[in-house]
């Protein structure tokens, strides 16, 4: 570790690896519930599951991107972290914040919840994602708000690179467009409207910026390449990124009651966001093939390639597949979407996260890289978390095939209910390659807690 | 040296030498201007296929626009090109100054293409054409539209490009800079002189 206060990264990756395991759990409750409706049942509905489980992906990965950004920017910058003290101060306010919020999805009605926190002061709960209660929400702010000072002033103080601006780029693009979850118009199609601007703005726009720059530092980390060779790619990714994703926000547009043109233009941006995450995957491979040294820490690379590859296929392929119109037209809010969603996240943001922390953590732990059986064993959890994430996504895709068939292709058209038992052979089959990630999921723990021999980390 | 890093061996590129051909520019530009022209390849043919199925409402909408303005500025965007051209040549032979001015006259040129466009607008919105109008003002405005954010673009960069050139930035050994910006210029002309002819004339 060049410098010491790099160090308060380590409570982040720890709290966010904790938190996954979280996420991971409450998706095999759901999952299961979609083939057992009364599973757990008063005590975890399913709608409480859901948010939990997809509001602990969200606050995980933050976790993971704060956890990147102390990392990365004093290496970045050449100096210390301006406060490691304030960065510390916000890790406990914000996992104190986080836990009670869970805990208040899982023991409060999610009315008495809204009641309890002031939903009637300034009303926000109640959407999708954007569940948290008010009091969350201004918790985040200010939490987002003093860790971008942080390191921004980190970033002023020191050296600046292009990794690290994309880098501040994306963080205030992420804090800025949370903004918007406050902003909560009672017209539906205006609601609708702005939700998007927090949510696609930030996997499909602000988040791209901050993949890009994770990965970025880790490979000129790990291969040695030129740094101006990867920034130039960088710049390249990350312009595709923004000219696709930002008017791609159209193809939420297409069916809500906004203007016809969205059709148009949701179409046509949007089918050509695959484009900078193939850019991302040729990167990727493009960068490690040309390494001009053999990094000890081959679970990392192998991190970094993947991310390239599963953000291409889950968030590129998996998404152009129901992106246009005419096709959206019958796919919508259908399991193709869940589909894409799963291997998306996981491909793009879970990957990247694990990447970085595939890096960083053995050096904070004193140690260029981990010993080759504590390695063997990531790379365990690499393929089964991977594969068993393919399958997740293949089972989600064929459901949704036959859904959209039932439901709504058919002369006959069935119910959502009924339609919901036609399918459930591939929510058995899911839920079952749910086990097998959770199996690597654990393995991937385990890992950290293999000894062996290993290298110092050079100072 | 060549400069396309993108693509640099970790070897030593080698010297340039006269013979074979040479990618102007930086290879990372070429990247990018092939995507833009792949959005604006996609937005033609939407705009193609959606003709085929209204020829009549096209071409009656097609008539009403300002094709006198519509050639005026292909002119100016072809004299742009020209005038980047000659910048690009009085820096090869070292010519600084004169590069810069060609660059401002370009500039210029970019300049009149966005005044005679807003005119083109102003009447249009006068008119009550808008997004929603139909199918072909639709495609009438987010083309010209987006085409006109490219000449934004594209002049932001020139303006670089002159700074650079005052500056005393660019020669013979050091074109890598002012062939990348020319390739990007060149790209927003060519669009242009596949979307007039497509919006404005052909009917």
């Amino acid at each position: 570790m060049q410098y010491k206060s790099q160090a308060v990264a380590m409570p982040y990756f720890i709290a966010a690896i904790g938190l996954f395991v979280g996420q991971i759990i409450f998706g095999l409750i759901m999952g299961l519930q979609y083939v057992v409706g009364d599973f757990l049942f008063p005590e975890i509905p399913f709608n409480v599951a859901r948010m939990v489980h997809t509001n602990l992906l969200i606050v995980w990965l933050l976790f993971g991107f704060m956890g990147a950004a102390y990392y990365m920017v004093p290496e970045e910058a050449e100096t210390e972290l301006y406060s490691p003290k304030l960065a510390l101060v916000l890790f406990w306010v914000f996992l104190v914040a986080g836990a009670a919020t869970i805990l208040g999805y899982l023991l409060v009605p999610y009315a008495t919840l809204a009641e309890m926190t002031g939903n009637d002061i300034l009303a926000t709960m109640g959407r999708e994602f954007l569940e948290q209660p008010l009091l969350t929400k201004i918790g985040i702010v200010v939490v987002a708000l003093a860790f971008l000072f942080n390191i921004t002033m980190t970033t002023l103080k020191g050296r600046k690179t292009a990794i690290s601006m994309v880098l501040l780029l994306g963080l205030w693009g992420l804090a800025i467009f949370f903004l918007f979850s406050f902003y909560n118009p009672t017209n539906l199609v205006r609601d609708k409207f702005y939700w998007w601007w927090v949510v696609h703005l930030w996997v499909e726009g602000v988040w791209e910026l901050i993949l890009g720059a994770l990965l970025a530092f880790v490979l000129i980390k790990v291969t040695g390449v030129d740094r101006e060779v990867i920034e130039k790619w960088l710049y390249v990714i990350i312009t595709l990124a923004l000219v696709t994703g930002i008017i791609g926000t159209g193809h939420h547009y297409y069916w809500i009651g906004t203007p016809e043109y969205w059709q148009w233009w949701g179409s046509i941006f949007s089918a050509l966001e695959p484009l900078p995450f193939f850019a991302m995957t040729v990167f990727a491979f493009n960068m490690v093939n040309r390494r001009r040294r053999e990094h000890p820490n081959k679970a990392a690379v192998l991190w970094a390639l993947g991310t390239g590859v599963m953000a291409f296929l889950g968030a590129g392929v998996w998404g152009f597949l129901h992106t246009l119109a005419p096709v959206n037209y019958y796919t919508h809010g259908s399991q193709i979407t869940a589909a894409h969603g799963h291997m998306a996240f996981y491909g793009a943001y879970v990957m990247v996260v694990l990447t970085i922390i595939s890096y960083a953590m053995p050096i904070m732990r004193g140690r260029a890289a981990n010993s080759n059986k504590a390695q063997v064993l990531e790379m365990w959890s690499f393929w089964l978390m991977t594969i068993a994430m393919v399958f997740i996504t293949l089972f989600l895709t064929a459901a949704g095939i036959l859904q959209v068939w039932l439901q709504r292709v058919s002369d006959t058209p069935m119910s959502f209910m009924m339609t919901q038992d036609q399918v459930s052979l591939f929510y058995w089959m899911r839920e079952w390659a749910g086990v097998m990630f959770f199996v690597g999921l654990l393995v991937y723990v385990a890992s950290f807690f293999v000894k062996g021999e290993t290298q110092p980390a050079k100072a | 040296m060549e400069q396309h890093t993108l693509s640099a061996s970790p070897v030593a590129a080698p010297e340039q030498t006269s013979a074979g051909p040479r990618l102007a520019g930086d290879l990372a530009i070429w990247f990018f201007i092939l995507a833009e022209l792949l959005a604006f390849g996609v937005f033609f043919a939407a705009y193609a296929f959606t003709r085929a199925n209204n020829i009549e409402l096209f071409d009656a909408e097609q008539a009403a626009l300002n094709r006198n303005a519509g050639a005026l500025n292909t002119i100016l965007l072809l004299t742009a090109s020209y005038f980047v051209v000659r910048a690009v040549q009085a820096a090869e032979h070292r010519l600084s100054q004169s590069c810069a001015r060609w660059l401002l006259a370009a500039i210029a040129c970019g300049g009149g293409f966005l005044m005679v466009k807003m005119f083109e607008y102003a009447a249009a919105f006068e008119h009550n054409i808008s997004l929603s109008s139909s199918p072909f003002h639709m495609f009438y405005l987010s083309l010209t539209f987006f085409h006109f954010m490219h000449v934004i673009l594209g002049m932001v960069i020139l303006v670089a490009m002159w700074n650079g050139a005052r500056a005393g930035r660019y020669g013979p050994g050091d074109m890598n800079g002012l062939e990348t910006g020319a390739a990007y210029w060149h790209m927003v002309d060519l669009v242009w002189l596949i979307l007039f002819p497509l919006v404005y004339v052909i009917h």
